[in-house]
């Protein structure tokens, strides 16, 4: 049970369990009684909890007070597009018509659910510039793979066989590579030059007949849009690569430039960053790609489209299509359809173009002023404009004090730490995004709170070793937990004598 | 509607304090002739007519529990979920946090994935659980992934039946298409009355992974514990495609000896919301633990000596082994975990064996009811759970189309994927079917038949 | 650091040695990796490696590593029981801690232990 020995401070809901306790209970069967299988085929016990309801909402809601979210307070996680989740998408993703609709339905039953897959194709499509859309992607990596399997495709298609080699800069996400390694391609690093920019010189290096092409997020990790971008893009369409966007930073595009527009030739989109679909605790995502001209035919099977067109009086019959080279299925069914595209929908349409380009245009102001409220306090490494984001350097001239130290600081002023050791071209760095959702007060707390840490790093080093204080939990022992590697409990082992 | 929660006012003293004049100045390193394209897009909406806009939509479908009645299954399953299931879900504590990076401040997920691996654990029998992937599909290729990396890519033959889910089939071929792989058994056009002893001839030593469903794509419940044996001899890994209401009942994968245990747990109370998202599950034997994609929650203690929960093994994953990782993902499906969690919880053993008892029993009612009507028959004999093939007069399409004038959806029609079974259904029966739908159903085919 | 002065050292911070065949990793890296929780050889007796072949493949709380052959020849011996106690990598590198033993190694490019010290000092900054 209690493996590890800590004193219990919420017990699991297997050590709540209790014998012939009742929860939610079915309704008798309404039908003849048929026999069960044979008895080899049956399991012999069902080593599973006995709760009551109020038992276990109780459990959960205490478990929820130990989170810290979005609701509770301010949350910069760099990267990550931590912004205010509207209520009203809660609403609309449970609406009945969407809930209960089953994936397999014949179309003509389900063409509410459709128009919107269609209607959010289109719009995805005008914000990013590019010509295709599928929805299918599951998350963000998910969204990555299926891009690197269309360049894949494309490449073989052609008949370019030597082509296995794919550039990512080292400020890039750790997916890229990752994504690029499901697919055996080798991963050659392209460094940044001083300013965050892709470096010209290594890139011209890279470019050859053996480039896949390149995954480029932009604005980078840095916060910096690249100042050079459509030269790089240039250079490697040139070597016959295909450029491909990371679209996990778009939240400081919308209406700002279309990466279509700037040569790109595919991106995956983040719903749960760029346009509020709820973080969930981790998931689930939703990460749909786009893709130019040259890729339409490679899109992952099915898309949203006219089966059947409409006229004055009938209006269009949407389904399921096809495209002709596709690189197949990648999830069952038709992607994250009432967790994502529903709420991603009713957030856009709430916004309109004049309303999207105010959210990056205040994600943007908001960054700049938390990094122009820093300057003096805190090491800038990569110091110009940034974007929706930027990193700070999380350590001090003679000082034992790290950016883990400042980041678990922080939790006793009650804000949630920014990403830290990411970007790892960043010494300790600190990478802090605060979203257009955040007000000028919030903004000044959270610096205020970050020059008195960096005051305290001098005066009173311990109290940020040995924080968090305030926090219901302490600093955890994570060589305990993988070496001891307890993954999961079970009932108590006297539980069928137990009262 | 917007939510920017900045003055005027102070918009400018903070583009004063950053440098500039204007929002616009901001982006000067935007190439001057893409930037601020003009959006082609609706104006927008207030969130009044937004949620307006949002209900008419949803109302131009027909739904399986205002409209009509339903017997689809196939993958995705209309269950009851209880309402505490929605309304811990709606705690933004829950829905507006991240991934637990910051274990200080995030116990209350932490502890509720280690729970839910806990229940997944206990219900396949598996040693471990991770804490979720997007689907049963991906699950499914994430074993491949699995067992192509415990063989370090010298084992490259898996062998799949072709009763597991058409769709689980496609998305693993499409993920695999970097490696290289050989597949055998994965023929629609081949025998389906034939067991899973069928699949033994063609383990060899090449064989990494054997894959079949549990119960299979036809509802069947088959013991696998031979071809198990059978491919553990040739040193093959086996994974179960598992459906988890079938598993309160039957047989555990772990008690036949399987390897990796995967499935789709949208049955687990996840809305069916046209597919997704919903939440695949994964477990496996512990020595296969490093080579498991996805997140894993481990317990630990805090430097109180508190009881306490982390992100553990973090260095599997692709932050850190980047190319070198098993698999790109770096989310789980985390309040579908909770959701699934919340809905075992609620029902508790007894609630759950109720719910498992009502599907067989009323999917065997309907079989047995269906069966008798002139020109239908259960195409297989073998045991089920609650779905099974109903075999029919004419073509399944038109059947189906038949039903549908009758406010009813009759199943899953299976000539696209098995050439063989044009005439074919796929019923699927679950507790939310009274018997008095079973009844219609059976009538409107009567009447079929008769004319 | 510890860095006995009969072995050699890899630039990738594997030690071989000349005497017994015996290869594993340094303490230097031990202390880079942090608290080892995971060690995988990818190696059998009987196997032949060359130069640079992956043999080990280890992870840590904060990071993972491959570990190269640091020598040429045929895989003499194993050190099977490295995976049940991967922490040994951290309290003993140089001894219990090794990983494989290469009959008849040659060597690859390496250096004495003098040479490696300054070349880790180089690093620590």
């Amino acid at each position: 049970m209690n493996k590890t020995g800590g004193t219990i401070v919420e017990p699991t809901i297997f050590e709540l369990s209790s014998p012939g306790r009742l929860g939610v209970t079915m309704p008798a069967s309404d039908v003849p009684e048929t026999a069960l299988p044979p008895k080899h085929l049956l399991r012999s016990e069902l080593p599973l909890p006995e709760l009551a309801e109020v038992d276990v909402v109780r459990h959960y809601m205490r478990l929820s007070k130990f989170n810290y979210s979005v609701d509770d307070g301010f949350y910069p996680l760099g990267s990550c597009t931590m912004k205010y989740n509207p209520k009203i998408n809660e609403d609309t993703c449970r609406l009945p018509g969407f809930l209960y609709t089953h994936p397999l339905q014949p179309i003509e039953t389900v063409q509410g659910n459709l128009v919107l897959m269609f209607e959010l194709q289109e719009w995805l499509k005008e914000i990013s510039g590019f010509a295709g859309i599928t929805l299918q992607p599951a998350a963000g990596a998910h969204g990555e793979f299926t891009g690197v399997l269309m360049m894949h495709a494309y490449h073989k298609s052609r008949n370019d066989s030597k082509r296995t080699k794919i550039l990512i800069p080292d400020a890039a996400h750790g997916t890229n590579p990752a994504s690029a390694g499901m697919l055996g391609m080798s991963v050659l690093t392209i460094p940044s030059d001083a300013r965050g920019n892709v470096d010209l010189k290594a890139l011209t290096a890279a470019c050859d007949d053996t480039v896949v092409g390149m995954m480029l997020t932009n604005p980078n990790t840095l916060g910096m849009f690249d100042e050079n971008i459509e030269k790089v893009v240039k250079m490697v369409k040139d070597c016959g690569g295909i450029m491909y966007a990371d679209g996990a930073n778009l939240n400081a595009l919308l209406g700002i430039v279309r990466p279509g527009d700037l040569g790109f030739d595919i991106m995956h989109f983040n719903l749960h960053k760029t346009f509020s679909v709820p973080h969930g605790g981790g998931g689930p995502g939703s990460g749909p790609v786009g893709v130019s001209q040259r890729l339409l035919d490679f899109l992952p099977s099915p898309l949203v489209g006219i089966v059947e067109e409409g006229d004055d009086d009938i209006e269009p019959l949407y389904g399921f299509i096809t495209p002709k080279q596709s690189i197949g299925r990648m999830k069952a069914f038709h992607g994250h359809f009432g967790g994502g595209l529903v709420r991603a929908y009713t957030y856009i349409s709430m916004h309109g173009p004049d309303g999207l380009k105010d959210i990056s245009q205040y994600a943007v102001l908001n960054a700049n002023y938390l990094q122009a409220r820093l300057r003096g306090t805190y090491k800038i490494p990569y110091d110009r404009i940034c974007m929706h984001e930027f990193v700070a350097e999380g350590s001090f001239e003679g000082s034992d004090i790290r950016a883990l130290d400042i980041a678990k600081r922080l939790m006793d002023y009650n804000f949630h730490p920014p990403t830290n050791y990411f970007p790892l071209i960043v010494h300790e760095a600190l990478m802090i995004e605060p979203t257009e959702t955040e007000n000028k007060d919030t903004l000044d707390r959270f610096a205020e709170a970050l020059i008195k840490i960096a005051e305290e790093a001098k005066s009173q080093p311990e109290l940020l070793h040995n924080a968090p204080h305030i926090t219901p939990f302490g600093r955890m022992d994570e060589v305990k937990a993988a070496r001891e590697l307890v993954l999961c409990c079970w009932l108590p082992e006297n539980y069928e004598t137990m009262k | 509607m917007t939510y920017i929660p900045i003055s005027p006012n102070e918009r400018d003293a903070m583009l004063q304090t950053v440098g500039v004049k204007s929002l616009d100045d901001l982006f000067d390193a935007v190439p001057k002739k893409h930037r601020f394209p003009e959006l082609d897009l609706p104006p927008a909406l207030t969130e009044m007519e937004a949620a307006s806009l949002l209900s008419e939509m949803a109302n131009t479908n027909e739904n399986v529990r205002e409209h009509l009645i339903s017997f689809l299954g196939a993958g995705a399953y209309n269950h009851y979920v209880p309402s505490v299931v929605d309304h811990m879900l709606r705690r933004g504590e829950f829905y507006t946090a991240y991934t637990p990076y910051q274990p200080e401040i995030s116990q209350g997920t932490l502890q509720a994935i280690f729970e839910y691996q806990s229940l997944m654990t206990n219900l396949t029998g598996m040693e471990v659980s991770n804490a979720s992937h997007y689907d049963g599909a991906t699950a499914t290729a994430e074993a491949v992934n699995l067992a192509f990396a415990q063989f370090r890519g010298k084992r490259k033959k898996i062998v799949m039946s072709p009763t597991v889910h058409p769709q689980y089939r496609e998305v693993i071929r499409t993920y695999s298409q970097g490696m290289g792989l050989e597949e055998a058994g994965n023929d629609a056009t081949a025998d389906l009355e034939v067991g899973p002893e069928a699949l033994t001839s063609l383990i060899d030593e090449s064989t990494m992974l054997v894959v079949v469903q549990y119960p299979d794509f036809f509802g069947r419940i088959h013991d696998y514990t031979k071809l198990i044996e059978d491919a553990h001899a040739k040193g093959a890994l086996v994974c179960m495609v598992a459906n988890p209401t079938a598993l309160l009942m039957l047989k555990t994968p772990a008690e036949m000896g399987a390897d990796i245990v995967v499935g789709e747990a949208q049955p687990f109370g996840i809305p069916l919301w046209y597919g997704g998202p919903y939440l695949g599950f994964f477990t496996t034997k512990k020595s296969y633990v490093h080579k498991m994609a996805g997140r894993l929650i481990g317990e630990t203690v805090d430097n109180r000596g508190q009881r306490a929960y982390v992100l553990t093994l973090t260095s599997r994953e692709q932050h850190i082994k980047r190319e070198r990782a098993t698999s790109n993902i770096c989310t789980n499906q985390g309040l579908l975990a909770l959701a699934s969690a919340v809905y075992m919880s609620v029902l508790g053993k007894t609630g759950l064996q109720q719910v498992a008892n009502l599907c067989y029993q009323k999917a065997h009612y309907a079989a047995g009811e269906l069966s008798k009507i002139d020109g239908f028959g259960l195409c297989f004999s073998e045991p089920f759970f609650h779905e099974f093939v109903l075999c029919c007069p004419k073509p399944a399409s038109e059947v189906n189309e038949y039903l549908l004038e009758h406010g009813i959806f009759g199943g899953y029609a299976l000539g696209n994927d098995y050439p063989s079974l044009e005439n074919h259904i796929l019923v699927a029966v679950t507790e939310m079917n009274s018997k008095r739908e079973i009844d219609t159903l059976v009538e409107v085919l009567k009447e079929m038949s008769h004319e | 650091m510890n860095t006995p002065s009969n072995l050699k050292y890899t630039k990738s911070d594997e030690w071989f040695d000349p005497a017994s065949g015996a290869a594993g990793i340094t303490d230097f890296a031990q202390s880079q990796l942090s608290d080892i929780v995971f060690v995988e050889l990818l190696v059998d007796e009987g196997e032949d490696v060359t130069v640079g072949n992956a043999i080990a493949s280890v992870e840590s709380v904060k990071a993972s590593a491959e570990i190269y052959a640091p020598a040429a020849g045929k895989v003499s011996a194993v050190n099977k029981g490295l995976s049940d106690k991967p922490e040994t990598l951290n309290s003993d590198p140089f001894g219990e801690g090794w990983m494989i033993k290469i009959e008849g190694g040659s060597a690859g490019e390496v250096m004495d232990s003098t040479e490696y010290e300054k070349y880790c000092e180089g690093r620590t900054h």
